[in-house]
C-alpha cells in the first residue's frame, strides 16, 4: 500500500481544478484532478487519499449522494465541499450529512489551502480513532465536544439558544485544534447581519493563515465578546461558555435549526 | 357605410321584417280595396238592375195605353232622382223617344255607341243578352263622373201589336231599349274615400310594426350583439379586463355572462402565470447568474491571491495584485448580497395569527430591548382575523422594525409601542396601481421613478409640438405625480402611450368633477383607471376599485419615540443599499422589508419628526 495522495478535487470546471491544483502544488502537496463525479468514486474505490476536495453540484451527482455513496462504499476520506452560492442551504446541509467543511466558491489561495490543512489535520485525528469506531468530534482525545443541548455545523461552530430567543455563538474546539493555534482573532461589531453557513470571524493561526469561522444561524449581532479582544487565549481555554463570540437576534431560528446538528 | 350597414344583424332583420310586414298588409290592402270596390259597384248594379225593371213595369201599361204623356212624366219623376243620371227608352231605330233628360228626347243614337254595342256589335243583332253585359261603366265627359249604365231590352207581347195604335209590328221582337244610367259620383266617392283609409292603415301598420320590430330588434339583438363584438375586439386586443354589461336574462344575456367568466378565467390564469414565473424565473436568474460568474471569479480570485502572496518581495506588482484581488473581493460581495435578495423573495405562506408572530418577535428581542431599559407597549387587537402569510418573513420584518425602533432610541429613554388593528378602508389612498397597460398592450410601469417606494406609472404628454413625461402617483386617490412637462394650455394636451404614441385619451369623455377631458389606461384584470387632464381638478376614477368597496386590513405598527428620521431621507429609505448607519447596516434591511410586505400584497408607509419619534405602519389585505 502506496503511500496516500493527498488530495483529490472533484470538480467540472477546468479553472476550479487548475486552481486548486495550482495551490496544493505549491504547498507541496500531491494532488489528482477529475471532472466527475463518477470517475472520483471510481478513484476514491481504487486509491486512497487524505482529503477529498468536491463540487457540491456535479452535473448527474450532488453533494449528498457522493457522500452516501462514499459511506456505502466504506470510504471514510474527510470531505470539503466548494460551492457556489447559490447552494449555501445544500451546503449547510452537507456538513450536516458528513461533510467537515465548506468554501464557498470564488475562494482566495489563503482560503482554499487553510481549509486543506484543517481538513488534513482533522483527517489524522480522525485516522487515530478510527479504529474506535467514533465520530471524532466525539472523542475527548483531541478535542472538547459540545455541551448538551447545543448545536453545531459539522465541527465548525456552534449555536446556544437562550430561554429569551436570542442565540449565543462560538467557535468549536475541534475547529481550534484544527486550526494550530489562534494567534489573532478578528470578528464583526455588533448590528452586522450574519448569514448561516457565511463567515462571521476570522481566524489568524500561528503559521499565518487566516480561518474563516462559518455562522451557525442567520441573525443580526447584537452584542460581541469584546474581552476576547484583549484575551484571546480565552477562546481556546473555554470556547463554549467564556470564550463565546457573539449574542445574536436570530431571524430565522424553526428553519434553521434543522440543518443544524443538536448535541447530546 | 352602407356596407356595414348591411352586415348589421339587426338591420337586415329590420329590413326583411319590413319588406315581409310591406307585401302582406300591400297585398291585403290591394285585395281589400278591389273586392271593396267590387261589392259596391255590383250592389250599384244590382240596384241600377231594379230600377230599371221598375221603370219597365211602372211604365208598361201606359205604354201598351199608349198613353205618352203619362210615361213621360212617370220618367221624370222617377228621373229626378240626383242619383240617376237619365233615364231614357231607344225605338228599334234608336231614336230616343223618352228621356228623363228634356233635350235627349227625339235625338238618334249611334248603334257603335257604347249603349248599344253590347247587342249590335255582331252582325245580326243579339235578341237576348246576359245581365252581366248588359252593364257599362262610362264617362260622359272625360272629367265628368263615371256613369253605370245598364240597358234593359223591351221585348214584345201580344198586347202590344195587338194594340189599336199599331205602334209595333208582330215581327218585332225587341221593341226598343231602356237605358237607365246611374251616376256613380258618390260610389265613386265612396270608394275613393275606402281605398284612401285602407291606404292609410296599411301605411301606418307597416309604419308601427316597423318601429316596434326596430325597436325591439334593436334592444334584444343589436346593441347586445355590438357590446359583445366590442368586448371580443378589446379582449383579442389584450384588455382581459373588459367587461361586458348585463345584458338581461335572455340567451344573449347569459353569453354575455359566460363570456366575462371565460376573460376573468383567462386573466386570472395569466396573472397567475406571470407571477410566479416572475418570481420564479428572478430566482433562477440570479441563482444562474452567480453560479456562471463564480467560476470564472474563482479563477482570477485564487490565482490573483496567490500571485499576491508570492510577490511580497516585489512591492510594485505586489501593489498592482492587491488591486486584483481587492476587487475581485468586492465581485464576490455584490454577488452574494444579489443572491441574498433574491432569495427572500419567495415566501411560504399559510393562514395564520399575527399576534403570534408579533410576540414571538417581541420574545426575540425583548432582551435587546429591557438592556437598554425601554419601555414596551403592546396595543394587539385580541379579534384579528387570520391572514395567509409567511410567518418566519413576517417575523423577520417584525424582528427588524423593533430593533430599527430600539435603535433610534439612543440614550436609552423611549417607548417603543407595538399595536395591531383591524381597518376597513375605502380603496382611495390605499389600494395601488401594480400594473398598467396601454391599448395595445404596452407597459406603463417605470420602476426607475418612485413615488413613495412604489414604481410609478410613466405617460407622455405632448402640446402644440412639445413633449414630456409624467410620472403618475401609483396610489388611487393620491395625486403626487411627478411633471416633466408643463403644458401651456390644457385643453390641447394629448396624453400619449411613451411607447407607441397611442393616444390615452378617453373619446367624448367628461370629467365627474369638473367636466374636462380624461384619459384613462388599463389595469390589467381590473378595468380601466380614468384622469382628469386639469392638474388642479386631480379627479381620479378606478371603477373595477371603487365597486368592490371598502375592504378589510390588519394594521400593524411599529413606533418609538426615538431620533426620527429627516424629511429628506423619507423617501429613499425603502431603497435597496440606502442606509443613514454609515457602515454598519447592510442597507438591505428596509428594502427586504418593503419586498416582503409587497409581496403580501400590503403596503408600508413611515412617519417620522426627527427628535420626536418614527412610526412603521403595515397594512395586509384580509383576503
Amino acid at each position: 500500500m502506496g503511500k496516500p495522495t493527498d488530495i483529490l478535487v472533484i470538480d467540472d470546471e477546468q479553472v476550479v481544478r487548475d486552481a486548486v491544483c495550482r495551490v496544493c502544488k505549491a504547498g507541496g502537496l500531491s494532488i489528482e484532478a477529475v471532472g466527475d463525479a463518477h470517475a472520483g468514486l471510481e478513484r476514491l474505490q481504487r486509491n486512497r487519499y487524505r482529503l477529498v476536495v468536491c463540487d457540491i453540484m456535479l452535473p448527474e451527482l450532488d453533494g449528498f449522494h457522493i457522500l452516501e455513496a462514499m459511506r456505502c462504499a466504506g470510504v471514510q476520506t474527510p470531505l470539503i465541499m466548494i460551492t457556489g452560492y447559490s447552494t449555501m442551504q445544500n451546503a449547510v446541509n452537507a456538513l450536516k450529512n458528513g461533510a467537515i467543511d465548506f468554501v464557498p466558491k470564488p475562494f482566495t489561495a489563503d482560503e482554499l489551502e487553510s481549509a486543506i490543512r484543517r481538513g488534513l489535520r482533522y483527517q489524522k485525528f480522525a485516522q487515530a480513532t478510527a479504529g474506535r469506531g467514533l465520530q471524532v468530534g466525539e472523542v475527548s482525545d483531541f478535542s472538547v465536544p459540545c455541551p448538551t443541548s447545543y448545536y453545531r455545523i459539522g465541527h465548525l461552530s456552534w449555536a446556544r439558544i437562550e430561554r429569551n430567543g436570542s442565540g449565543v455563538i462560538g467557535i468549536m474546539d475541534l475547529f481550534l485544534k484544527t486550526t494550530q493555534g489562534v494567534r489573532e482573532l478578528k470578528f464583526l461589531e455588533a448590528d452586522h447581519d450574519l448569514v448561516q453557513g457565511s463567515v462571521c470571524a476570522w481566524i489568524t493561526s500561528h503559521d499565518n493563515l487566516v480561518h474563516d469561522v462559518l455562522s451557525p444561524l442567520s441573525g443580526r449581532i447584537v452584542e460581541a465578546n469584546e474581552s476576547l479582544l484583549s484575551s484571546p487565549e480565552l477562546l481556546e481555554k473555554d470556547p463554549y461558555f467564556t470564550g463565546w463570540l457573539y449574542q445574536i437576534i436570530p431571524t430565522d431560528l424553526a428553519n434553521e435549526l434543522k440543518h443544524l446538528t443538536c448535541c447530546r | 357605410m352602407f356596407a356595414r350597414l348591411s352586415t348589421n344583424i339587426g338591420f337586415r332583420l329590420i329590413v326583411i321584417v319590413g319588406i315581409t310586414t310591406i307585401i302582406t298588409i300591400g297585398v291585403y290592402a290591394y285585395f281589400n280595396i278591389h273586392s271593396q270596390r267590387d261589392d259596391l259597384l255590383s250592389e250599384v248594379e244590382r240596384h241600377a238592375m231594379q230600377l230599371s225593371e221598375t221603370v219597365k213595369k211602372s211604365t208598361r201599361y201606359d205604354m201598351l195605353l199608349n198613353q205618352r204623356e203619362r210615361i213621360h212624366i212617370i220618367i221624370n219623376e222617377i228621373g229626378s232622382d240626383p242619383a240617376i243620371d237619365e233615364i231614357r227608352v231607344l225605338n228599334k231605330e234608336g231614336k230616343i223617344i223618352y228621356s228623363s233628360r228634356k233635350e235627349n228626347i227625339g235625338r238618334m243614337v249611334d248603334k257603335q255607341a257604347e249603349s248599344c254595342y253590347g247587342c249590335h256589335a255582331a252582325d245580326k243583332p243579339l235578341e237576348r243578352l246576359p245581365i252581366s253585359e248588359r252593364t257599362r261603366i262610362f264617362r260622359i265627359n272625360p272629367d265628368s263622373a263615371r256613369v253605370l249604365g245598364v240597358i234593359n231590352p223591351i221585348y214584345t207581347e201580344r198586347s202590344c201589336w195587338d194594340a189599336a195604335c199599331h205602334a209595333h209590328s208582330k215581327q218585332q221582337q225587341v221593341l226598343g231599349v231602356l237605358d237607365v244610367t246611374i251616376s256613380l259620383a258618390d260610389v265613386d266617392e265612396r270608394i275613393r274615400a275606402s281605398t284612401f283609409q285602407v291606404a292609410i292603415f296599411a301605411v301606418s301598420v307597416i309604419l308601427v310594426a316597423s318601429l316596434i320590430i326596430a325597436f325591439f330588434v334593436n334592444r334584444w339583438v343589436s346593441v347586445p350583439v355590438r357590446a359583445l363584438l366590442d368586448a371580443t375586439k378589446q379582449v383579442g386586443g389584450g384588455n382581459l379586463s373588459y367587461t361586458v354589461p348585463d345584458l338581461g336574462g335572455d340567451d344573449i344575456g347569459m353569453l354575455a355572462q359566460s363570456f366575462n367568466t371565460m376573460t376573468m378565467k383567462l386573466s386570472e390564469a395569466r396573472l397567475q402565470l406571470f407571477q410566479s414565473d416572475k418570481m420564479a424565473s428572478l430566482g433562477r436568474l440570479a441563482a444562474g447568474i452567480a453560479h456562471e460568474i463564480n467560476n470564472p471569479l474563482t479563477g482570477v480570485l485564487t490565482y490573483g491571491s496567490f500571485l499576491l502572496k508570492r510577490t511580497e518581495n516585489n512591492p510594485e506588482v505586489h501593489e498592482d495584485l492587491k488591486v486584483i484581488v481587492r476587487e475581485t473581493l468586492r465581485s464576490r460581495e455584490i454577488v452574494k448580497s444579489l443572491l441574498d435578495f433574491a432569495r427572500q423573495s419567495i415566501p411560504k405562506k399559510s393562514l395564520s395569527d399575527i399576534n403570534e408572530i408579533i410576540i414571538r418577535s417581541l420574545a426575540v428581542v425583548e432582551h435587546q430591548l429591557t438592556m437598554k431599559s425601554l419601555k414596551i407597549v403592546r396595543n394587539l387587537d385580541p379579534h384579528l382575523p387570520k391572514i395567509t402569510l409567511d410567518p418566519s418573513q413576517m417575523q423577520q420584518v417584525f424582528v427588524n422594525l423593533l430593533v430599527n425602533a430600539a435603535d433610534a432610541i439612543e440614550d436609552g429613554v423611549g417607548t417603543v409601542t407595538i399595536s395591531s388593528g383591524l381597518l376597513s378602508l375605502s380603496p382611495q389612498g390605499i389600494v395601488h396601481v401594480k400594473s398598467a397597460r396601454c391599448p395595445r398592450g404596452h407597459d406603463l410601469i417605470s420602476n426607475d421613478f418612485k413615488i413613495e417606494g412604489m414604481p410609478s406609472i410613466r405617460v407622455k404628454a405632448q402640446c402644440v409640438g412639445r413633449s414630456g413625461f409624467i410620472m403618475l402617483d401609483p396610489t388611487y386617490g393620491r395625486n403626487r405625480h411627478h411633471f416633466e412637462f408643463e403644458a401651456r394650455d390644457e385643453e390641447e394636451m394629448e396624453i400619449v402611450c411613451p411607447s407607441c404614441g397611442i393616444s390615452l385619451m378617453v373619446d367624448g369623455g367628461k370629467c365627474e368633477a369638473c367636466g374636462g377631458r380624461i384619459f384613462s389606461f388599463e389595469v390589467p384584470t381590473q378595468g380601466d383607471f380614468k384622469f382628469c387632464i386639469r392638474k388642479s381638478c386631480g379627479w381620479q376614477r378606478w371603477a373595477a376599485v371603487d365597486s368592490a368597496g371598502k375592504k378589510e386590513y390588519v394594521e400593524l405598527s411599529v413606533a418609538d419615540t426615538g431620533i426620527g428620521i429627516r424629511k429628506e431621507d423619507l423617501p429613499k429609505i425603502f431603497e435597496p443599499f440606502y442606509t443613514t448607519k454609515d457602515q454598519k447596516g447592510t442597507g438591505l434591511g428596509l428594502a427586504v422589508i418593503w419586498g416582503i410586505v409587497d409581496n403580501h400584497n400590503g403596503t408600508i408607509s413611515v412617519e417620522s419628526e426627527p427628535g420626536k419619534g418614527t412610526t412603521f405602519r403595515i397594512r395586509l389585505p384580509v383576503q
